[in-house]
């Protein structure tokens, strides 16, 4: 209470910093990761520290709570809490400030628990630790502390173990953590991107209630131009290790200085212009497509229940048009895309596949009376020629391709496993080199191994290896949200480039509501394997009829500037 | 819990059935009940009426696999392979080739084994773990280095090294302990310390090398990064959640070794003259007596498979993830 | 003299040509070879690999046999009396160590002895009996007593080192000069820009080693020519003799039977994570069973029948060499056979893991067939498991191998192994005075391979596998 008032009065007066880091330096085998950065916070205050991944920002949180891991050195800096310098403190005595003084919470609610500890005494440690808190005392406290960060039966959950608990209650527990000796300073590293928007929207609205309540501040590490704008006091952004930017918000948004921030910014605001709606042909239509896993219980692995993945899904992807499914996670939207490529097995319902013949009619081979196949009934070879016209690019650029092959022989496989294009290796070659400069990479890159390219150049050869057999149909499974923002306006662009050039039809599966109007035609909003909603991406996005629709555009994170 | 257990019984069914199959295909196919009683009834000159006659004695007088003599379901009951098999899933094992009978030898022989094994394995595997705790408290130091290569020898040298070693240290030239024997009760004590310490000794460098390895993993997982943000001393961050952790890996390899501690060590009985099923099983062996080593081979895996048992049982107290169903 | 080929043989030199096939597609692929160089940056892991690569040439010296015949005019009748060690199946080792295998003494003598070790009943002419220590046939006989033994073996240390210095001099040579070559060549653009991976390795621990080594094996070499440098066993047979010929067992041991275990545990094991269902249940069923039976058992169980085997078809075999080498490989077979069930589980996880991630999808949505899934996408990530568990398997079949022999289901007792001459010398621990010589050497010479295989192996994992990378 008496703190309450005390930090009242001192934001009344401009209140005074609370942690500042002065010239910090870490290097990594004498190479900068961090070079030379400054910024304080003051009481009361959520300061978002900004950037893309790899700029540094969780590495300085970490130096703060002088957790580095071992193969990084300190070299300069100082940080200052309440006047002490954490660096000069001996071991023990940063123990005192870890969790008292300084509390952080982290981005993976899933793993940063400890599993097989019931998740109240991991909050009661804390208290033991710091406070000295014995047994019903600290129980208590605990329970308190988790009806104030919103987990409903508190008395219940104390003896319930991480993995009983969903991930936005996983990150509640981290909070209840970090909020129970009363910390100084909050350090919130990426809290909310392993969660869906609908719960990122209740978990932001808490942090930001808790500092009012307690005027604590909180140094807010984000990758997200829209949370930073929904939650930030004060802006700093680093690039490569630098503190390129810092400002107050308004006019960070406002009036961004720095040609970097105003990339950042451009290419995280969400297009208003909506793409107009072009009557075109149908090339896939799935008609109440079920897909069920079965539940096998018992003795003798008898199926219970199902588990209804996608409950009778009816779509429609227009030629040359771009359908974005979205949904959170679990809501089947990925299990769509398999079905259609057939890597799982449909419960029922139907996925047709349009043959429109191309111009000038080449494809004589097919038949022109078959006019649309149902794929789900086909064997695997029968299935072979619709390989070629249904492609996909994947989520995560790290797993999509396999280490040990070179990039020509990721992109060759499929044109000689479809018969694609000239069976002759010198033909293969010019194509492959012709493919890689399609997508923004260089020839000369072909001999290279995937692990030599960034992020986003490895989603463009996932792009490469997609498009080397001609399809009609690419299934785009998040292909975005594994990459920093400006990568992703590139790689977007470049999709939307390959659509208009080669006629292609996307089915785009996202969770991200803030990139559809830059990419789609038509929007499918998805809840637990069903469609809840779908129309025209201006229809949906401006005037939603479903309540979940609805809940989930009032829940994503604005962003506004009056730079643009 | 109960529905599980019979589950994984009912599993075993199969196994056991297999392991029979390889030890009868192994003892019978090759040698056949002819050939045994050729090797039976010695060298000189053997009728086929001698022979017939041995087997009918023995109970060796039906077919291997399928009886065309007999009837309806005696084709297959009335076969060797049945016979054999089943009389193992009763713990009837026979006669060995002295005329005892096995089983009753092998009950006899399970305690001094135990008396071995249990305290080998227990204050080894205390040891073990405390060692690699400590070791992981100097991670990364000198010291961490040069306990892992002195760990790196220790398991480079050949275990007939530490027996042999041992024997002439501390009986031959000290004369500490007696070099070998057995007797029951407290007063064997001086015959199992020498043993017990071998052992444990020699197992030190690879089980604190593999526990380290475990330790030091698990301490790059998150939640120890939120421990110590908690601002947990090391110690409290080592003891407090990373050995908590850690067991579940290690109980996968631990649980199941528990209870063929009964079969005890081959060589360790033969060296020390401890009359346990171990130095049993290689007397049986260098007297080529097939029937012993088959009772043991079956019993091995009817350890074998209560330990997969225990193991997974011994999750749900460790694991509070995992339920049995 | 014609060449015999003993099945050992023609395994072991398979192994050793598809290594050198290994080495060249290793040469091909950049990232391969960047991991061995990562390997052998260790001065520990580079010497490891000296003493490994010292003991294989022993090994593969050992392993080219051919039947010997006394060239001599001598007529077939006179053959017959010709010392039994002059003919028979030889080995090219043999051939290079004649005097370790013909200078047998009459029973035990210590290492440097001039006489045997315990003394012996004699008479003297007036016929009263005495104990004397006779003096050896060959060890010591050239010391005319104006020296010490000590003394002597100082003065002869210095032409093994001689030769070392020499040899290593010759080999350094070598190398410089290849590396000028290289430098000189085409290649000066590119080297000058790039340092060369080679320069990072290093040399200095591998000289020394080298050197260790070659002055070690020069100086037993050059003093076993005056002395039973290891002693002598009961039968007065040369223990240094002994244990270099148990090279090749101990070595065989360890690499044949991966090559045996290998693709069992390979197919067993991406079937099993691959096709799922019935195959999984099917090859998990296997495993378990082979698994549930105690290892020692299985092996004992296999090996007694294989002596009955043995013995009731005594006419399979032409020569004792014979025997014991198609008891070698039984013994092998049958490691390999009980030794697969760990990799091919650990195999199954990771290919269960493998064919959920998404260049796998993308091979399926390619249409691929699972056979060049496996091929190509599987398999290449999985081989650094199986790299680990090769090197990891090596020394534990080394130690087994005593432990087996010892147990009496190992090798042929008339095969020379360290787990045979420490079963024959055990009991000799009982004697007063000690005889420990043999049992030292057969230790020592184990100890230093399973220790330079566990030091190798020790940093392969550390660089192959990913989770010990943080």
């Amino acid at each position: 209470m008496k703190k309450d008032i005390l930090m009242k009065e001192l934001t009344d007066q401009e209140a005074s910093i609370v942690l500042s880091v002065q010239n910090l330096t870490v290097l990594v085998n004498d190479s900068p990761l961090i070079n030379n950065i400054s910024f304080s916070i003051r009481g009361g205050e959520i300061f978002a520290l900004v950037g893309e991944s790899g700029s540094g920002k969780s590495l300085t949180s970490l130096a703060i709570m002088r957790l580095l891991p071992e193969a990084l050195r300190v070299t300069s800096g100082t940080i200052l809490l309440d006047q002490q310098d954490l660096f000069q403190m001996p071991e023990f005595q940063m123990q005192k400030v870890r969790g008292k003084q300084i509390a952080m919470i982290f981005q993976e609610p899933m793993t940063s628990l400890n599993p097989v500890m019931k998740v109240g005494e991991q909050v009661a440690e804390v208290l033991r630790v710091h406070l000295k808190l014995s047994g019903s005392n600290a129980k208590n406290k605990v329970i308190s502390l988790f009806d104030e960060v919103g987990i409903p039966e508190a008395k219940t959950r104390y003896d319930w173990y991480p993995h009983q608990l969903s991930g936005g209650q996983k990150q509640r527990v981290m909070i209840a953590m970090a909020l129970a000796c009363e910390p100084d300073v909050l350090i919130a590293d990426e809290p909310t991107t392993a969660l869906d928007v609908t719960i990122q929207a209740q978990v932001l609205k808490l942090l930001k209630e808790i500092r009012d309540k307690r005027g604590l501040s909180i140094l807010f590490i984000t990758h997200d131009m829209a949370v930073v704008n929904e939650m930030a006091d004060h802006v700093a952004v680093m690039k490569q290790g630098e503190i390129v930017e810092q400002a107050e918000k308004h006019e960070f948004f406002r009036n961004p200085q720095h040609p970097y921030t105003q990339k950042l910014l451009k290419d995280a605001i969400p297009s208003h212009s909506f793409k107009p709606e072009i009557d075109s042909k149908t090339l896939l239509q799935l008609t109440d497509l079920k897909v069920h896993f079965p539940i096998k219980k018992g003795l003798f692995q008898r199926t219970v229940g199902y588990v209804k993945a996608v409950d009778g899904v009816t779509l429609e992807i227009k030629k040359g048009q771009t359908l974005a499914l979205v949904g959170e996670s679990g809501s089947g939207k990925s299990t769509i895309g398999q079905a259609i490529l057939k890597l799982v097995d449909s419960t029922s319902g139907s996925v047709c596949f349009s043959n429109i013949p191309k111009k000038g009619g080449e494809d004589q081979t097919e038949n022109p009376l078959e006019q649309s196949i149902d794929l789900t009934h086909l064997t695997e070879k029968q299935m072979k020629p619709f390989r070629k016209k249904v492609q996909v690019i994947f989520q995560d650029p790290f797993s999509a391709l396999n280490p040990r092959m070179t990039i020509d022989e990721i992109i060759r496989e499929g044109m000689v496993s479809l018969h694609v294009g000239s069976g002759n290796k010198v033909d293969q070659d010019q194509r492959i080199e012709e493919l890689l400069e399609q997508v923004g990479l260089l020839p000369e890159h072909k001999k290279r191994y995937p692990h030599e390219f960034s992020g986003g150049q490895r989603q463009r050869i996932g792009i490469a290896r997609a498009l080397a057999v001609e399809p009609e149909l690419i299934i785009c499974d998040e292909p975005t949200s594994a990459l920093d923002v400006t990568v992703r306006a590139q790689v977007l662009s470049l999709l939307e480039d390959l659509q208009q050039k080669y006629q292609l039809s996307f089915l785009f599966i996202t969770h991200d509501l803030s990139i559809i109007p830059a990419i789609a035609h038509q929007v499918a909003v998805m809840k637990e394997g069903k469609i809840v909603e779908q129309g025209s991406v201006e229809q949906v996005m401006h005037s939603p009829k479903h309540d979940y629709t609805k809940a989930l555009l009032s829940s994503a994170p604005k962003i506004f500037s009056d730079f643009i | 819990m109960f529905a599980y257990i019979l589950k994984r019984l009912l599993f075993a069914v199969p196994i056991l059935i297999g392991v029979n199959v390889i030890t009868f295909a192994l003892f019978f196919m090759v040698n056949t009940p002819d050939d045994m009683a050729r090797a039976q009834l010695g060298a000189k000159q053997t009728t086929p009426e001698m022979i017939q006659s041995w087997k009918v004695e023995n109970g060796y007088d039906n077919p291997l696999f399928f009886n065309g003599d007999a009837s309806g379901f005696g084709k297959i009951q009335e076969t060797l392979f049945v016979q054999e098999s089943l009389k193992l899933f009763v713990f009837d094992f026979g006669q060995s080739d002295s005329g005892r009978q096995i089983s009753a030898d092998i009950q006899e022989r399970m305690g001094p084994s135990l008396a071995i094994a249990l305290p080998t394995f227990v204050i080894g595997l205390v040891t073990n773990i405390a060692l690699a705790l400590l070791i992981v408290l100097f991670r990364g130091s000198r010291l961490d280095t040069i306990t892992m290569m002195v760990a790196v020898a220790i398991m480079s040298i050949s275990g007939l090294f530490y027996i042999i070693a041992g024997q002439v240290l501390f009986s031959k030239v000290w004369h500490w302990v007696p070099i070998s024997g057995y007797t029951e009760g407290w007063e064997g004590v001086k015959f199992l310390i020498l043993p017990i310490l071998i052992g444990i000794f020699a197992g030190i460098g690879a089980g604190m090398r593999w526990y380290r390895s475990i330790f030091l993993e698990e301490m790059s997982k998150d939640y120890v990064r939120t421990a110590k943000a908690k601002g947990l001393s090391d110690i409290k961050v080592l003891f407090g959640h990373v050995l908590h952790n850690g067991m579940l890996p290690i109980l996968t390899g631990v649980v199941v070794v528990i209870p063929t501690l009964f079969m005890g060590s081959l060589i360790m009985e033969s060296f020390f003259g401890i009359p346990g099923l171990g130095s049993y099983t290689l007397d049986a062996i260098n007297a080529q007596d097939f029937g012993i080593v088959k009772a043991m081979v079956f019993l091995g895996s009817v350890l074998y498979i209560i330990g997969l048992i225990l193991t997974d049982i011994s999750y749900t107290f460790f694991d509070p993830r995992v339920k049995l169903s | 003299m014609s060449f015999v080929w003993l099945w050992t043989d023609i395994l072991v030199w398979t192994l050793v040509l598809v290594l050198i096939g290994a080495v060249r597609s290793i040469r091909r692929s950049e990232h391969v070879r960047k991991q061995w160089f990562h390997i052998l940056k260790s001065p520990i892991a580079m010497s490891a690999a000296i003493i490994l690569s010292v003991y294989l040439l022993f090994a593969l010296l050992d392993s080219v046999h051919f039947q010997y015949t006394p060239s001599s005019t001598s007529s077939s009748s006179e053959s017959s009396t010709v010392s039994v060690h002059d003919q028979g199946v030889l080995s090219l080792l043999d051939v290079i160590l004649p005097h370790l295998r013909t200078q047998t003494e009459r029973t035990y003598s210590a290492p440097f002895a001039t006489h045997e070790y315990s003394s012996s009943l004699s008479y003297d002419e007036s016929g009263s009996v005495f104990q004397v220590y006779r003096p050896l046939k060959f060890g010591g006989q050239h010391l005319t007593g104006k020296h010490s033994t000590l003394d002597d073996v100082m003065v002869k240390t210095a032409v093994p080192f001689l030769f070392s210095c020499v040899f290593i001099a010759i080999i350094f040579t070598i190398h410089l000069g290849w590396g000028f070559l290289q430098t000189r060549g085409n290649y000066i653009d590119y080297y000058e820009n790039q340092p060369k991976p080679e320069d990072e390795l290093p040399w200095g621990a591998a000289y020394l080693t080298l050197f260790l080594l070659v002055f070690l094996f020069s100086w037993f070499y050059y003093l076993s020519h005056f002395y039973h440098v290891l002693g002598t066993d009961k039968v007065g047979q040369d223990v240094l003799y002994q244990a270099i010929k148990s090279i090749r067992t101990g070595v065989l041991i360890g690499l044949l039977t991966t090559l045996v275990m290998l693709p069992l545990a390979l197919i067993l094991g991406i079937s099993a994570g691959y096709f799922k269902g019935w195959v999984d249940d099917v090859i998990q069923y296997l495993y378990t069973t082979l698994n549930s039976i105690p290892g020692v058992l299985l092996i004992a169980a296999a090996v007694l029948m294989m002596q009955v085997i043995i013995s009731n078809n005594s006419g399979w075999f032409g020569s004792t060499e014979e025997r014991a080498d198609l008891r070698l490989l039984f013994l092998i077979f049958i490691l390999g056979l009980t030794s697969w069930t760990g990799l091919c589980r650990l195999l199954r996880a990771e290919t269960l893991k493998i064919s959920q991630v998404e260049y796998v999808t993308a091979a399926k949505s390619f249409g691929l067939s699972p056979f060049r899934i496996i091929q190509k996408h599987i398999t290449p990530n999985l081989m650094h498991l199986v790299l680990i568990a090769l090197v990891l398997d090596f020394s534990g079949l080394v130690l087994a191998e005593a432990v087996l022999s010892y147990v009496g289901v190992g090798v042929d007792p008339t095969t020379a192994s360290w787990g045979n001459m420490i079963n024959q010398a055990r009991l000799e621990m009982a004697r007063e005075p000690m005889v420990w010589w043999s049992l030292f050497s057969a230790f020592a010479f184990m100890f230093t391979l399973v220790l330079a295989a566990n030091l190798f192996s020790d940093r392969v994992q550390t660089v192959l596998d990913p989770r010990r990378n943080n």
